[in-house]
C-alpha cells in the first residue's frame, strides 16, 4: 500500500492558493472582508467543493469546472481595453447609472463609490467597507454566512470586490442601477466577486445585471450576491447572462425580505457554457412577497442549472417561481426549485413552475420541485412540463403563409415572452424582448455591448 | 381552380376520404354538406396541407400546379385560405403580430416591399370595421379565450386580410347569433369576385340565404354523392341525411 500521487487535490489546490496568497488578497481589499476569510477556509477544508450527483448538485459538474487550470490574480491590474468607450450607453429612453465590475473587481475610475441623492450609495464594496463599515458589518455575510455550500465558503475566502448598493429608507431610486459584469484577459481567468444590495425600509430601486465576456479566453465566475430587502422595500433586479459558451459561471445570492417588502428577480440566461444559479430567499416578515424567475435559451452543448429555495419563515408571504426553457441540440440543463413553509408560516401562497421545450430528441432536462410543508393553512402548487412545439399551433400560423421556421420563432417567442413580460421597466423589457429574438434566431452569437444596447 | 381528381386519404390506417373528385372554377361559390364525420374537415385539412393525413392515391392541381407537394405556407401564399372549425389559441402571439408576419411573408413571395406600420394599421382598422370585429380583440393574443363566435369572426378577419382566391371555410357558421352571421356573409361576399372562389362547408341551409352557393355536394363517408344547386340544400333540409343513406348504393362499405 505504498502509491505515492503527487496529485493534490482540488480542494487542497484552494487551500494553498489561499495561504500563497492571503497577503496579496488582503492588501488589495479592505479589513472587513478580510476578517471573513480565516474562517471561510476552515469552512472550505471541512466540505470541499460540491460534489456532482449529491442533494443539491445533481447534475452540475461544478469539480470539473473549478479543476480547470485558470489563471487567478489578486493584485492591481491594468486592463488595456478602453471600456468606457465600448459601453457608453446610447438607448434614448433607458437611462441608467452605471457601474462597471471588470473581472470581479469594482472598475476605477477615479471615483470608487458615488454617493447619489437622497443618501443612495453604489460603487466598491471594499471601498464601502472602509467608508461605511458599520452599515456593511450588519449585513455582510449574515446571509450568506450559513451556507453549506463550499463555494460559498471559497468565495467568502477569496473575494476582494464586487458592487455595493444602497438605499437608504423611504428613497426610490428612478433610474435603474445598471451592473456591467465583464470578463477580459489575456489567459484563462477566474474570478469571485461579492454584491450587497440593501434597501432599507421603503425603499424602491431597480437593478440590472449583465454578464458579459469581453474576450475569447475561458472564464470562471464564483460569485456571491446578498441582498437585503427591509420592511415595505421594493426591489427588482434583472439579470441577463450573456458569456460567451467557453465560460462558467456559478452565482449563489443569498436574500432576506423583511415584512411587507417586495423582491423581483428574473434572470435571462441567452449564453454561457456551464451556469448554475443558486438563489436563496427567506421570508423573514408577514406580507413578504417574493418572484423569482428564469429564462434559459440554450443549445450546443450548453449546461444551465437552476437551484431555487425558497424559505417562508412568516405567515402570510406570497412567492412566485417561474421557470421557463428553450433547449435546442444537445442542451442540457436542470431545475430545482424548492418550497419550505415552516410551521408558523400559516397562510403562505406558494406557486412554482417549470416549463420547457426540448427542440431535439438529445436536449435533456431535469425537472425537480421539492416541497416541505409544515404549516397547515398554506396554498402551494407547482408543476413542470416537457414538450414540443404545438403542432396545431404551427399548422395554424404556416396555414397563413407563415414559413415553418418563422412559425416556430413566433412560438418559442410566445413561450419565452411570458417570463419577459414581468420585466417592470419598458425600455429594459423592450431590450430583452429583441435580445431575446435575436438568440432564437441565432443570431446573438457574442455581446460585446452591454444589454442595454446589444444589437 | 381547383381540380381534385380521385382523392384518398387516411389516418392511423383509417381511409377517411375515399376517393374525392371536384372541380373549383374561378368565380364559382361552392357548398359541401354531409353529416357528422364524413370528412369535410379532413377534406379541408388536406388542401390546407396538414400532415396528420396520409394521401393515399389522387391528385389535386391548384391553378395548374400540384397542391399536395406544396408546403402549408406556399400555398397560403398562393392565396389558398381555410377558416377552421376549430381556430387555435395561441397564447403569447398576438393578433397584430401575427397578421402583420403572415401579410409581410405574403408580400415577400410576390416581391412586394413590407407594408409600413400605418399602411398596415389603416388595413387592419378597415378589415376590422369589415367584419365588425372588436377592436380589444385585435390587441389580445391570437384567439386566446375568445368565445367560439368571436373566433368565427376572427377566421372572416384574416380572410379579409390576407384576400386569398380559394377559400375553404369550415364551418364557419356554426355557434354564430344571427348577427354574427351576416357578418360572416359580408365577409365573404364581399371577397367574392370573377377571380375568387369559395368553398363552404356547413350544416345548415339558412347560411346559403346569404352566400348563395353555385354549387352544392353533399359528402357522405368520404365521397361526394350528390351534386346539384342551391336548391339541394333544401331538400336536404326537408330530407335530411336519412334520405341521403337510402339513396347510397349499397356495398359502398
Ligand atoms: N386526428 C384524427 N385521428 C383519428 N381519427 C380522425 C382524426 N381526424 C379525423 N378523424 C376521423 O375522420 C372522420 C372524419 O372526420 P372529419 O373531421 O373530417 O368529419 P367532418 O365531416 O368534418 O365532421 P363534422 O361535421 O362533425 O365537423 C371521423 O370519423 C373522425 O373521427
Ligand atoms: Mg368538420
Amino acid at each position: 500500500m505504498s502509491t505515492v500521487t503527487s496529485k493534490i487535490s482540488l480542494k487542497d489546490r484552494f487551500i494553498n492558493l489561499y495561504s500563497e496568497k492571503s497577503g496579496e488578497i488582503n492588501k488589495n481589499s479592505s479589513a472587513l472582508m478580510n476578517s471573513f476569510r480565516e474562517e471561510a477556509v476552515e469552512r472550505f477544508a471541512k466540505t470541499g467543493l460540491p460534489r456532482k450527483g449529491t442533494e443539491n448538485y445533481l447534475y452540475a459538474d461544478v469539480e470539473s469546472i473549478f479543476g480547470a487550470d485558470m489563471e487567478k490574480y489578486f493584485g492591481e491590474r491594468k486592463i488595456s481595453l478602453n471600456i468606457r468607450e465600448i459601453f457608453h450607453c446610447d438607448v434614448p429612453d433607458l437611462e441608467t447609472n452605471l457601474l462597471l465590475l471588470v473581472n470581479g473587481r469594482f472598475f476605477n475610475n477615479g471615483q470608487m463609490l458615488k454617493k447619489m441623492p437622497g443618501g443612495i450609495i453604489a460603487g466598491s464594496l471594499a471601498q464601502a467597507s472602509k467608508e461605511y463599515p458599520d452599515l456593511v458589518r450588519k449585513h455582510y455575510g449574515k446571509y450568506a454566512g450559513n451556507s453549506e455550500d463550499g463555494l460559498v465558503s471559497l468565495n467568502t475566502a477569496f473575494a476582494q470586490d464586487g458592487i455595493f448598493i444602497y438605499v437608504p429608507k423611504g428613497v426610490k431610486v428612478e433610474k435603474p442601477v445598471q451592473i456591467v459584469n465583464i470578463m477580459i484577459a489575456e489567459n484563462d481567468l477566474m474570478a469571485q466577486h461579492r454584491n450587497l444590495f440593501i434597501a432599507e425600509e421603503d425603499a424602491e430601486a431597480r437593478i440590472v445585471v449583465c454578464d458579459h465576456t469581453l474576450s475569447a479566453h475561458r472564464f470562471l465566475t464564483n460569485s456571491v450576491n446578498e441582498i437585503h430587502t427591509a420592511g415595505g422595500a421594493k426591489l427588482n433586479i434583472t439579470r441577463v447572462q450573456n458569456e460567451h459558451n467557453g465560460s462558467s459561471q456559478v452565482s449563489h445570492t443569498f436574500s432576506r425580505q423583511e415584512g411587507g417588502s417586495e423582491l423581483s428577480s428574473i434572470t435571462i440566461s441567452l449564453h454561457g457554457g456551464f451556469i448554475r444559479n443558486n438563489v436563496y430567499v427567506r421570508l423573514d416578515g408577514e406580507r413578504a412577497e417574493n418572484n423569482t424567475m428564469g429564462l434559459y435559451l440554450t443549445d450546443k452543448g450548453q449546461f444551465i442549472d437552476n437551484f431555487v429555495h425558497i424559505d417562508h419563515a412568516a405567515p402570510n408571504c406570497c412567492s412566485n417561481q417561474l421557470y421557463k426553457g428553450v433547449l435546442d441540440d444537445y442542451a442540457s440543463g436542470s431545475f430545482n426549485g424548492r418550497i419550505l413553509v415552516r410551521r408558523d408560516a400559516q397562510k403562505t401562497n406558494a406557486y412554482q413552475a417549470n416549463n420547457n421545450i426540448l427542440l431535439t430528441d438529445d436536449a435533456k432536462m431535469y425537472s425537480r420541485p421539492q416541497l416541505e410543508i409544515y404549516a397547515d393553512d398554506v396554498k402551494c402548487s407547482h408543476g413542470s412540463t416537457m414538450g414540443q412545439l404545438d403542432e396545431n399551433a404551427l399548422f395554424y400560423l404556416r396555414s397563413r403563409g407563415i414559413d415553418r421556421r418563422e412559425a416556430r420563432l413566433l412560438l418559442m417567442f410566445a413561450f419565452a415572452h411570458e417570463v419577459i413580460q414581468n420585466i417592470k421597466v419598458d425600455a429594459l423589457r423592450d431590450r430583452i424582448d429583441d435580445l431575446v429574438d435575436k438568440r432564437l434566431r441565432g443570431e446573438l452569437s457574442r455581446c460585446n455591448n452591454c444589454a442595454m444596447q446589444c444589437g | 381552380m381547383l381540380i381534385i381528381k380521385d382523392l384518398k386519404a387516411s389516418i392511423e390506417g383509417e381511409e377517411i376520404l375515399k376517393g374525392i373528385n371536384l372541380e373549383v372554377k374561378a368565380g364559382e361559390v361552392h357548398a359541401i354538406m354531409g353529416p357528422n364525420g364524413s370528412g369535410k374537415s379532413t377534406l379541408a385539412s388536406v388542401l390546407a396541407g396538414r400532415d396528420l393525413y396520409r394521401i393515399d392515391s389522387g391528385e389535386v392541381k391548384y391553378n395548374g400546379e400540384d397542391l399536395l407537394e406544396k408546403s402549408p405556407e406556399e400555398r397560403a401564399k398562393d392565396g389558398l385560405f381555410l377558416g377552421f372549425q376549430y381556430p387555435i389559441e395561441i397564447p403569447g402571439v398576438s393578433m397584430v403580430n401575427f397578421m402583420k408576419t403572415a401579410i409581410n411573408e405574403m408580400r415577400r413571395h410576390r416581391g412586394e416591399e413590407p407594408l409600413s406600420a400605418s399602411e398596415f394599421l389603416k388595413k387592419m382598422r378597415e378589415k376590422k370595421e369589415l367584419v365588425e370585429i372588436d377592436s380589444s380583440l385585435t390587441n389580445r393574443s391570437v384567439n386566446e379565450g375568445f368565445s367560439g363566435g368571436e373566433k368565427k369572426k376572427n377566421e372572416i378577419f384574416q380572410m379579409a386580410m390576407l384576400e386569398p382566391k380559394l377559400a375553404i371555410l369550415d364551418e364557419t357558421d356554426s355557434g354564430l347569433d344571427i348577427d354574427a352571421l351576416k357578418v360572416v356573409a359580408k365577409g365573404v361576399n364581399n371577397l367574392k369576385s370573377s377571380e375568387n372562389a369559395i368553398i363552404v362547408i356547413t350544416h345548415y341551409q339558412r347560411l346559403l340565404d346569404y352566400i348563395v352557393p353555385d354549387f352544392v355536394h353533399i359528402l357522405y363517408r368520404g365521397r361526394i354523392v350528390r351534386t346539384g344547386g342551391k336548391e339541394l340544400a333544401l331538400l336536404l333540409e326537408e330530407k335530411g341525411y336519412e334520405w341521403v343513406r337510402k339513396e347510397e348504393p349499397a356495398g359502398n362499405e
